[in-house]
């Protein structure tokens, strides 16, 4: 049982600040990173992998420093983003490399182990250089794996795969987490990360914007206020009506353009039709206007 | 250790540049042999050419080839990664890559040096002796310089071929203050010395005494290596994000 604390953690490059006094602790199971890219994901994990110092704020492994501290690589396994490998070997000369690298006893069965788990054992005597990028991510998983870590550090390893592929990655990882292993992977999709992670952690430029399992994250994202933007006939009379109507909570009017912000989604647009043919008011054009992810995001930040 | 030393051995000679690493001492083997021709075996031109071409030029541009080839291609595509995150000292790693490029340095440009004092001329070897000596001290200098810059900087090749080129050939060569801070000058010292008489009738000078090329060779060697440490042990790895 692993754990690892991040306590006021920021970071900061020059005058961009990439990580903004963010507090977490991630234990045992599943622990997924959401947010958009350039959130500052990849940094936490850097500096949770000890690839990084915080500029302030401390990171620790079970209580102790993660830090130009080597020696937390024997309870870490890290599977980092970029695809660059020792490409010029084989996977099992690879694995063997990694295993020997870790001082393990028996390497030879460490890495034939650790392909095995990924389900890499047939392809491995060609060189990593061949490999898809599916494959090579499976690579990476293995080298990971391969002296049997307490924890997993996972930077998009979903990126690139194909369905099946991350399907099998789903369900390796549940089983590592199953064992009461600490697993902790970055992704910017809400649906990767709900279906496997106990708990979600959301990180939004920088800031630690929300915590919980998926239930509540989901919530959180659906019951926020809509936007709706509106092309009428007559944008000042539909505006007063929605409000008279209780179907909006605010609008906008100017320059062509009704915004409407409500947060009853179910109530507005059913009021909308309605309300626009008492009034008269002929409606050219009704579209959400903050449908997209880093919209979402940008709300659980502002909260 | 071993295994380092086999991903990076791979790494230095497995990639296309490493053919230069051919080519070039090729080039000055084939000039020693032209010169040997041209001048009927005269020792001083068998000295400029090896003082010059081989030590001033040649030289320094094998141990940068070698220097950043050992360790800068891992730190630029990250793939460093997987040997820093295990609990290996840092220093164990900088030690395995730096053996692995003294090595290639002793094979790839010290034997071809001495080999081509040789060949252009000598009078019983004290020419191939002398540069033999130089050659390896300087060889040893840059390399550690080199793998130290390439962990420094990404930019350590530019970097590396400006200070090569511009520095050690070219002011070098010429600009008295500079001649007493440059690598080659240090090194040739024990060169000149051990060539006594002979030294200034076949152009073999240094600019400084025997101890203190030496002594500078080994602060310039010891801080390199410290400094490379160093840095490794707070290597920044964060992906663009």
């Amino acid at each position: 049982m692993t754990t690892i604390v991040l306590d006021s953690v920021s970071r900061w490059y020059g005058n961009v600040v990439a990580v903004n006094d963010v507090s977490i602790t991630v234990g045992p199971g599943i622990t997924g990173l959401l947010g958009p890219n350039g959130a500052g994901k990849s940094t936490l994990i850097s500096m949770m992998g000890g690839f990084l110092a915080p500029s302030t704020g401390t990171v620790t492994l079970d209580g102790g420093p993660v830090w130009r501290n080597p020696e937390i690589y024997r309870t870490i396994g890290l599977v980092p983003e970029p695809e660059a490998m020792y490409d010029m070997v084989t996977a099992r000369q690879f694995l063997l490399a990694n295993a020997r690298l870790h001082g393990l006893a028996d390497a030879g069965a460490a890495a034939q182990r650790a392909l095995e788990v990924v389900d890499m054992v047939e392809p491995s005597d060609r060189p990593i250089s061949t490999y898809s990028k599916g494959m090579k991510q499976r690579i990476k998983m293995a080298t990971a794996l391969v002296h049997d870590p307490s924890v997993l550090l996972l930077d998009e390893p979903f990126n690139g795969m194909d369905p099946r592929q991350r399907l099998h990655l789903m369900d390796l990882l549940t089983r590592l987490a199953a064992d009461g292993r600490t697993v902790l992977f970055s992704s910017h999709i809400l649906e990767e990360v709900e279906q496997i992670a106990g708990t979600i952690e959301v990180l939004v430029a920088g800031r630690h914007a929300a915590s919980g399992d998926y239930r509540r994250i989901r919530r959180l994202m659906t019951e926020r206020p809509h936007q709706y933007t509106i092309a009428s006939t007559d944008d000042r009379r539909l505006a007063g009506a929605l409000i008279a109507a209780g179907a909006a909570d605010g609008v906008t009017v100017g320059a062509g353009v009704l915004a409407v912000q409500t947060s009853d989604w179910g109530r507005f647009v059913h009021a909308l039709p309605r309300v626009a043919r008492e009034q008269g008011v002929r409606l050219l054009e009704v579209s959400p206007a903050d449908e997209s992810l880093e919209s979402v995001f940008a709300y659980l930040v502002a909260r | 250790m071993n295994v380092v030393v086999g991903l990076t051995a791979r790494g230095l000679l497995g990639r296309r540049r490493s053919l230069l690493l051919v080519i070039l001492p090729v080039l000055l083997l084939v000039l020693a042999g032209l010169t040997r021709w041209a001048s009927a075996g005269s020792v001083t031109d068998s000295a400029n050419l090896t003082g010059g071409f081989a030590m001033g030029t040649l030289l320094p541009l094998m141990c940068l080839l070698i220097g950043t080839g050992v360790i800068g291609p891992e730190i630029d595509d990250g793939s460093i990664v997987y040997l820093l995150a295990k609990p290996l000292p840092r220093r164990t790693i900088l030690f395995a890559k730096l053996g692995v490029g003294l090595a290639a340095m002793l094979v790839f440009a010290v034997l071809p040096v001495t080999a081509s004092a040789a060949i252009a001329g000598d009078e019983g070897l004290q020419l191939t002796a002398a540069y033999g000596l130089a050659a390896l001290l300087a060889g040893i200098a840059y390399t550690t310089l080199f793998v130290a810059l390439s962990v420094l900087t990404r930019n350590a090749v530019i970097i590396g071929l400006l200070y090569a080129l511009l520095w050690e050939t070219l002011l070098g060569g010429f600009v008295p203050g500079i001649r007493d801070v440059s690598v080659r000058q240090w090194a040739l010292a024990p060169a000149e010395a051990l060539l006594g008489d002979n030294a200034r009738a076949w152009g073999v000078e240094s600019a400084v005494t025997v101890p203190v090329g030496l002594s500078l060779l080994a602060v310039l060697v010891v801080g390199a290596t410290w400094v490379a440490i160093r840095r490794l042990q707070t290597l920044r790895l964060a992906a663009a994000d």
